[in-house]
């Protein structure tokens, strides 16, 4: 039993990391109806700028908040240089786009900081929380730094203004603007917060997958798969599908014979296509009929 | 459960393609076959390989243009279907002693298979879910063919190692000349009959799923079975230049086939031009060249030389090499006038 | 008098396709002028090319500022208000946000919550319905909520699309009063685009016949409407 709980704990920590995925995959696909294949490297790019700034002697806490800054100002001018112009073309073109940020993103990181695998700090410790075993201090970090995130962000678009026009140009864009809504530049906005909400989840997963270029691949899947599982019309289904998918994977690694780390990725594919085929919108997705 | 549902009339995935616009003129063609077969005589054996390689990838790009420019379907997945064709030959030719040159049907066939089972889940998804699921195969792929349980038969991390084969009959050619001539002929078959597919009946209804999949199936198309078909055909070959490409390298590892071999199919495809079937080899050129000269300059440099470069066709150039084509031959036409 | 909103040689485009041929009409400050003619004639693109959401050349001048080269969103700051044809309705969100979201241009925050208190006023089924998801509603209910959405802009120009179209007879009247009333009341000048041209008649004191993208008749509301031959040539009643 302690085993089981220890293992739910774990999958929610980790299920954290995936919410965060999540929902800056769903906010960028709810403004321009694409998957951003880059949040992930965008993710690590910022991850290794706190760690850049931490290098430069930068405390832990400002190094956080100036690469969030940071990640909010790269994602608007990632929107404003590189899809903007894109906004009509072909399914097809965006995912060439998306696909070719991966690679420059991916790359460079790789130029700059090189290819080797680099220890990552926590603020939390990696003492046991509250003097249980059950979870890490850095783990329990984890889930409480992604509560309050969620929280601020409900706050935001439930009680802003500026949170209600994105939501309306996020649902209606035509409409949007006949109220005055400027709908292009909450496009913009929601890559910038998008792009600072995945630097949350890289920052904290960081210490504890390492750092490296390609350490967001398989963390990008599972957010994929926490967005899709959720619906990905809906921030809160991607939350709630974020921590399901971690509690999974904890419990299939654990219980089912011969599934460990090794096969975390075709898990992950195995979830997507389960949810993709069985409930194409999600668990609180809308449905979308289409016509000719 | 609520009661407001979106309606939408969704983009088309790429741009339509007209049938006439997908192949070359018959004599380009026969200038570009001629080409294809004197050339290897000139130069050394290690450009034969490159060449042969060339001939794989343009295969590999080929598959993915019928499936993407043909029918309008994505896969950022097509390394998957590589390196299932690429182990199935190797296993043939390793366990079983059998010759290479009947592995490449059989891998094709398995590859047929597996693509049109996966076809079937994908029939429910369109456009940027299809991307989102091949692309979760592609990254799983690697990690499937480590698994203990076909280490056996795969050789988990370390691969297996592939002979290569000398020339029949005592032909006085190297291997390299030889696997090239081979790869050649097989290509040539793929592409003609490529050609006729997407001019037949089936490629017909491949289009018009491609321009719009609910009036298709208004119009009686049955959109179930050419969507898997589509994937199906586009797998099997696939496959088959996985199992050429097997006994090209001589080597299949689980990591020779991750996720950036489906992007630097996908990334030939855009290049070459979508829809665009001469372009697939374009394409392929582009992605075997560009990497060399690239992690020449420095290492890790390729990811970002591929994504300006990807990004400079998506803005300047959006159909690719056809549209240098078309250039090309507009200007050629005033010149001589 | 000058015309608040003057419209001069328009002409749209839907890609190679020319919707409207050279369009000029002007309204009044105060007035409420009805758009009439057949489907397909070219209303809802006049409409549409005021706020810029199709291209168009010509000059539209409102209250001598002219409009192109505005963005819609631009074009609705300057107090335009859209009321579009299927109504533009926020379906997933409340009544009440679609309210707030009528007047997010707006700054003056105790301004806002007073409108939305005279919207409940004029049309109290939205306030039994405010916290209610918006697509939940019945038609009839969705255009009233359209209205009130555009009136919430404090609009110096209300241009609505068909408020008719779907709606019950009953439920239309009494529409077309309220407008009558925000008209008369809160001095917003309206230009309404129909196909129902008898109850448009009756409610507009202007009006102006289009067809095939072209002005072919203007003169006032009751000049038209009682004038046979142009009853049963463009109007079919």
């Amino acid at each position: 039993m302690e085993l089981f709980t220890n293992q739910v704990l774990a999958g929610i920590a980790t299920g954290a990391i995936y919410a965060c995925m999540a929902l800056a995959v769903v906010m960028i696909y709810q403004a321009i109806d694409h998957l951003n294949f880059a949040q992930g490297e965008m993710a690590m790019f910022s991850t290794f700028i706190s760690w850049q700034l931490m290098q430069w002697g930068v405390p832990y806490w400002w190094a956080f908040l100036l690469t969030l800054a940071f990640s909010f100002a790269g994602g608007i001018a990632i929107e404003r240089l590189l899809f903007k112009p894109l906004a009509k073309a072909p399914i097809l073109t965006n995912v060439a786009g998306f696909i070719a940020l991966y690679g420059i993103i991916n790359s460079f990181a790789g130029l700059i900081w090189d290819f080797t695998i680099k220890q990552y700090p926590t603020p939390f410790g990696s003492s046991p929380f509250l003097g249980s075993q059950l979870i890490s201090t850095h783990q329990a970090g984890m889930i409480g730094v992604t509560v309050l995130l969620l929280i601020l962000l409900f706050l935001f678009f439930q009680y802003t203004r500026i949170g209600l026009a994105m939501r309306a140009a996020a649902s209606l864009p035509e409409s949007a603007r006949l109220v005055g809504i400027n709908t292009s530049w909450m496009i913009a906005l929601g890559w910038g917060m998008a792009a600072a909400i995945g630097s949350i989840a890289g920052i904290l997963i960081a210490p504890v997958v390492f750092l490296e270029p390609n350490m967001m691949l398989g963390v990008l899947i599972y957010g994929f798969a926490a967005a899709v599982l959720g619906g990905l019309t809906s921030p809160l289904g991607a939350v709630v599908g974020g921590f399901l998918v971690g509690i999974f994977e904890n419990l299939a690694g654990t219980y089912i014979p011969g599934v460990g780390n090794e096969l975390k990725l075709p898990i992950a594919l195995a979830l997507i296509i389960t949810v993709l085929v069985v409930k194409p919108a999600g668990l609180f997705g809308r449905p979308i009929v289409k016509r000719v | 459960m609520s009661a407001v549902e979106d309606v939408v009339t969704e983009a088309p995935a790429v741009e339509a393609v007209p049938k006439r616009a997908m192949t070359l003129g018959l004599g380009t063609s026969l200038v570009v076959l001629v080409a294809l077969l004197i050339v290897p005589l000139f130069v050394k054996n290690f450009i034969i390989f490159q060449l042969t390689m060339l001939l794989i990838y343009g295969l590999a790009v080929l598959a993915l243009n019928i499936l993407t420019g043909g029918s309008g379907q994505f896969s950022l997945g097509q390394s998957a279907f590589y390196a299932v064709g690429a182990y199935t030959s190797a296993i043939l030719i390793e366990y079983t002693g059998m010759n290479y040159a009947l592995t490449l049907p059989i891998a094709g066939l398995i590859c047929f298979a597996f693509g049109f089972a996966f076809g079937q889940p994908a029939l429910r998804l369109s456009g940027v879910y299809l991307a989102l699921a091949t692309f979760a195969l592609a990254t799983a792929m690697p990690q499937i063919l480590k698994l203990g349980f076909f280490e056996h038969w795969t050789g988990g991390v370390q691969g297996l190692v592939v002979t290569k084969p000398d020339a029949p009959f005592g032909l006085p050619m190297s291997q390299d000349m030889w696997l090239y001539y081979f790869t050649l002929a097989i290509t040539i078959g793929i592409y003609i009959a490529s050609v006729n597919l997407l001019r037949s009946r089936s490629g017909r209804a491949f289009m018009a799923i491609r321009d719009n999949e609910i009036a298709a199936s208004a119009m009686g198309v049955d959109v179930a079975l050419y969507k898997t078909l589509a994937f199906g055909v586009s797998a099997g070959i696939t496959g088959v230049a996985g199992g050429l490409g097997a006994i090209a390298v001589q080597f299949v590892a689980p990591d020779s086939y991750t996720i950036l071999l489906a992007i630097s199919l996908f990334l030939g495809m855009v290049v070459g031009g979508v829809g665009w079937l001469p372009g697939s080899f374009v394409g392929a050129a582009f992605i075997i060249f560009v990497p060399n000269i690239a992690e020449g300059i420095s290492k890790g440099l390729s990811g970002a030389v591929f994504g300006v470069l990807l990004f400079l066709v998506i803005f300047l150039v959006p159909h690719g090499a056809r549209q240098v084509a078309i250039v090309a031959q507009q200007l050629i036409g005033k010149l001589k006038k | 008098m000058t015309a608040m909103l003057n419209v001069k040689d328009l002409r749209a485009y839907y890609g190679q396709v020319q919707a409207l041929h050279g369009l000029s009409f002007a309204l009044n400050e105060g007035s409420l002028t009805t758009l009439l003619g057949a489907n397909g004639a070219g209303k809802t693109t006049t409409l549409r090319a005021i706020c810029n959401m199709v291209r168009s050349t010509g000059a539209i001048e409102f209250e001598g500022k002219p409009l192109s080269g505005r963005s819609t969103e631009n074009v609705v700051r300057l107090g335009i208000a859209h009321v579009p044809q299927g109504r533009g309705t926020f379906t997933t969100m409340t009544v009440e946000e679609n309210l707030q979201l009528g007047a997010i241009t707006r700054n003056d925050k105790k301004g806002v919550v007073a409108d939305i208190e005279r919207m409940y006023e004029h049309f109290p089924v939205l306030k039994e319905r405010h916290t209610q998801q918006a697509g939940t509603l019945s038609g009839g209910e969705q255009q009233m909520l359209a209205v009130a959405r555009a009136l919430m802009l404090r609009p110096r120009l209300m241009l609505l699309d068909e408020p008719s179209f779907g709606l019950a007879p009953l439920i239309v009247r009494e529409l077309f009063k309220i407008l009558g009333k925000i008209n008369r009341e809160d001095k917003v000048t309206i230009l309404v685009v129909e196909q129902n041209a008898q109850l448009a008649l009756e409610l507009a004191d202007q009006a102006y016949v289009i067809e095939t993208g072209r002005i072919v008749m203007s003169g006032s509301a009751a000049e038209i409407a009682n004038n046979e031959d142009i009853r049963k040539s463009y109007l079919g009643y």
